[in-house]
């Protein structure tokens, strides 16, 4: 089982704000990850933690904060040190991100043939290595497009493991997959962990496979860091927004006339503006 | 004033959509002629299949389509040449039309229908479904797997694309010289070729690069800027073309002008 050391970080962030256009989706979130463990990043639809996700692998720029990676920070990073940072990490997307015109094995082994030397026989021992580490052996002539989903998500892992990342990120490892395969996915991170000691983070609202893979998760909500601790913490936290999102607790229904009034004779304010425009 | 306020900030639109093409454009041909020199070689590979693509894949209704031309000019031609008896002129008038300005022309269009709106969607799709992201944390440029590659095609496959139009125009006009007008087929070939200078041909080939470069920076810039959704891809295809078209028409205006002026001194 994992015990926090007082190890450096591999990530760790700073009052990390991020925006598209001028609306700002996380306001400000500092948390660190410790080397070897499985952070898991929960949070309900639209409360910023694929934002949070893309801004760690550095698609999305943070408008101000700090996320400092292997000790480079992403935000002050220039593309050419941004890819060094790059070719440390491994990410699997939610969809696979597989490339259609590609075969299976070719996907694996594009990073390969992008950033390294290696002869060509020696990347297609690496390749059929990582698929039988994600349980794919024989699939390499595949196309994509021939894969279920979970095959697809396990496809996706044995790319992102190409070039032996330091630190794995997963969106959504477990979304739209049935039960089964859904818990074949979790399985494989907790063999990914066992195995290699990689740093893995992942997304997503799931909470079972959250509290199966987990050392450590952390509850986004509405763009504010809401809670971080063990699964056993978050399991007897009592924060209101962590015990709602643990027990599946809908949005309450607004109550009382005043605010239902409110509600309904409630104008934006840039609409009042044009109306007030208009009316001039 | 409104009216005047959507002039200006239509016109700001313009301009930055050209400053992104040209950024687009630039880091494409930085990936291709440099940057093979600092130890990132080139993905020749993909730039050849491309090449087919756009290029050999294209032959057949090109071919079709610029003997029509050829054949409607010549018919065009005819009619208005008939008057003063020279109907003789029509080799000169076809060949010198075509590779001056409707081969290139022509070509690009077909190419944008062929090959501007499957860039777009090419790439639009890939950024629905997260591709370019994961090649950007991958650490592979996107510019520089996926556009520089059709940079180079397209560059090389559009002046010869337009050689061969140029040569099927011509015998689709050499239909009509020989049923119509008295030619033997090797001397309304060689009617077009007295009269063709080279400046008539690489003005046109000129051009076609300028088109090629145009085609592959709009199709490509409209892929990636794809928003979320698939109806989306849709939505770049069709702005690629259209744009495809009405910028290719622009820099052939640019050019025309520019040759005209310029040989006029």
């Amino acid at each position: 089982m994992f015990t926090p050391t007082q190890a450096e970080p591999v990530i760790s962030l700073r009052n990390l704000r991020v925006c598209y256009g001028e609306r700002e989706i996380l306001h400000g979130i500092s948390f660190d990850v410790l080397p070897g463990e499985t952070l898991v990043i929960l949070g309900g639809s639209g409360s910023g933690k694929s934002t949070l996700l893309r801004t760690l692998v550095g698609l999305e720029k943070p408008s101000a904060g700090e996320i400092v990676i292997k000790g480079q920070d992403l935000a002050k990073a220039s593309a050419a040190e941004l890819d060094e940072i790059r070719r440390k990490i491994g990410m699997s997307f939610q969809g696979g991100a597989l490339f259609g015109s590609m075969t299976v094995g070719e996907n694996v082994a594009l990073p390969l043939r992008e950033h390294t030397r290696l002869e060509e026989s020696t990347i297609e021992i690496i390749l059929r290595l990582k698929l039988e580490q994600v349980g794919l052996e024989g699939f390499e002539y595949y196309s994509p497009s021939q894969l279920s989903g979970g095959m697809k998500k396990r496809a996706a892992v044995a790319r992102a493991l190409a070039m032996d990342p330091e630190i794995l990120f997963f969106d959504e490892p477990s979304a739209g997959l049935d039960p089964i395969i859904a818990a074949g996915i979790d399985e494989l991170i907790v063999q990914l962990k066992r195995a290699f000691r990689m740093t893995i983070i992942v997304v997503t609202h799931e909470l079972a496979s959250a509290f199966l893979i987990a050392d450590r998760m952390l509850l986004i909500d509405k763009g504010n860091l809401v809670a971080l601790g063990t699964p056993e913490e978050m399991r007897s936290s009592t924060q209101p927004r962590v015990r709602q999102f643990l027990d599946r607790v809908a949005e309450p229904e607004i109550s009382g006339e005043m605010d239902y009034l409110q509600m309904l004779t409630a104008e934006r304010p840039n609409a009042q503006r044009t109306t007030g425009k208009r009316g001039q | 004033m409104e009216i005047v306020a959507q002039l200006g900030s239509s016109t700001l639109t313009g301009l930055s959509y050209i400053g992104s093409l040209a950024s687009l454009g630039a880091r494409a041909a930085y990936d291709t002629l440099v940057a093979p020199f600092q130890r990132k070689p080139l993905r020749l590979q993909r730039a050849v299949s491309q090449a087919m693509e756009v290029g050999v894949r294209c032959l057949p209704i090109l071919s079709l389509i610029t003997f029509f031309i050829g054949l409607i000019l010549a018919l065009q031609a005819a009619y208005e040449l008939r008057k003063f008896g020279a109907i003789s002129a029509v080799a000169t008038a076809v060949a010198v039309t075509m590779s001056r300005e409707l081969g290139p022309l022509i070509t690009a269009v077909v190419v944008i229908g062929r090959s501007g709106s499957a860039f777009a969607a090419e790439i639009g799709t890939m950024k629905v479904s997260e591709e370019i992201d994961a090649l950007e944390t991958m650490a592979i440029s996107p510019i520089r797997f996926l556009v520089a590659p059709k940079f180079l095609a397209m560059m090389v496959m559009l002046p010869c694309l337009t050689i061969w139009a140029n040569a099927m125009g011509i015998f689709g006009g050499a239909l009509f010289g020989i049923t119509q007008a008295d030619f033997t087929f090797t001397r309304y070939i060689r009617a077009s070729i007295d009269s063709l200078l080279l400046h008539d041909i690489t003005t046109g080939l000129v051009k076609s690069v300028m088109f090629g470069i145009t085609i592959t920076a709009v199709g490509c810039l409209e892929g990636l800027s794809t928003g979320a959704g698939a109806e989306q891809v849709g939505r770049s295809t069709t702005r690629a073309v259209v744009m495809s078209i009405f910028l290719v028409v622009v820099v052939d205006l640019f050019f025309t002008a520019l040759f005209f002026f310029a040989g006029n001194q």
